[in-house]
């Protein structure tokens, strides 16, 4: 039944393997080139294993120490996970003792895959989606661990490498951009942060910024709610 | 930072990525519907957070003597090479190895 489910799932977490090695292995190369051993990427990716977050934790430990404001931030950067999870309420039931690694290991990727395929009727579907978790959290590990490793080998002036994690999220927002035909929602959080920067400085203004952010969403909200009563 | 420190801070972030991870688990054990505002939230904030964290990585650039330019230059070159290859990895790899250039060799 296990051999079954790997096999179904092995074909899906193939793309994201190629991806999560190669982003993987610059974040890992990015802490090596920070200083860090290759232990912190590779507990890193093992317990937070969250690609965005990861890399943003590199700077929070590049700076002074505010376990506060790490901890709004990892909630902020990781909201979408709460309604990842509310969409997986059904699909995670019944899959037993599985159910606290699948949510523990629910990246986008591994989310994506098991929010959208459904595996052929005679596989199990709870060692299925466990597999998918499992191989991409396998993948991502070994990625970073070996670009940590890869740093110890490899000397070059890495001046200006940070900017990988720039160059992401950079990509991710064309990505949603043009996924979706309502742009407001990215714009929101663009403007407010921009405005927030200016106003608050480099230091402060992630917190500001987020409350803006929700405050807007809000005001949204019941403005389209009033304009649907009319 | 120490290295308690940095464990520290390791640990608030493991503690808060599995908040987001487990509560709709919990607080909805039976798969009940969560409130239309939060589900509202759910769909609007994914696309602000990516926003933010552009601005997050640039918070720096905007004040420094070079004034985000260099910044500016490869961001540009992404999006560029985004719109026309459409490769994820490429346009990551090859906006950062400009910018490397751009920082080390030009400004």
């Amino acid at each position: 039944m296990k051999k079954k489910a790997f096999k179904a799932a092995l074909p899906y977490t193939i793309p994201i393997c190629i991806g999560f090695l190669f982003l993987g292995m610059s974040y890992g190369f990015l802490m090596r080139s920070k200083g860090f051993s290759f232990v912190y990427p590779m507990l890193m990716s093992l317990f937070i294993f969250a690609g965005s977050m990861e890399f943003v934790t590199v700077n929070l430990l590049l700076s002074t120490f505010n376990p506060l404001y790490a901890f709004f931030l990892t909630l902020m950067v990781n909201a979408r996970h709460l309604f990842y999870g509310i969409s997986m309420l059904d699909k995670y039931k019944n899959t037993g003792w599985k159910k606290l690694y699948l949510i523990y290991g629910m990246c986008d990727e591994s989310f994506t895959i098991n929010c959208t395929v459904t595996p052929p009727p005679d596989v199990d579907k709870g060692w299925f989606m466990f597999f998918v978790t499992m191989l991409n959290q396998i993948y991502w590990v070994t990625g970073s661990t070996l670009g940590a490793l890869l740093g110890y080998v490899i000397h070059f002036d890495t001046t200006g490498i940070e900017f990988v994690m720039t160059a992401l999220f950079v990509v991710m927002f064309i990505n949603q951009w043009e996924e979706s035909n309502e742009h407001k929602s990215a714009l929101t959080g663009l403007g407010c942060s921009l405005l927030c920067l200016l106003i608050f400085g480099s230091a402060n203004f992630i917190l500001p910024a987020m409350a803006l952010i929700i405050l807007c969403f809000t005001l949204n909200r019941k403005k389209e709610k009033h304009e649907e009563t009319i | 930072m120490t290295a308690m420190q940095s464990v520290i801070t390791i640990s608030i972030v493991v503690l808060g990525t599995m908040l987001t991870r487990f509560l709709p688990f919990l607080i909805f054990p039976d798969g009940k519907t969560p409130p239309p505002y939060i589900r509202y939230l759910g769909t609007v904030l994914p696309y602000a957070v990516i926003g933010l964290l552009v601005v997050y990585c640039l918070k720096d650039a905007v004040f420094a003597p070079s004034h985000g330019l260099p910044e500016l230059i490869a961001i540009a070159f992404i999006v560029f090479l985004h719109k026309w290859r459409k490769n994820t990895l490429l346009s990551i790899g090859a906006g950062t190895v400009l910018y490397m250039i751009l920082v080390q060799h030009v400004f």
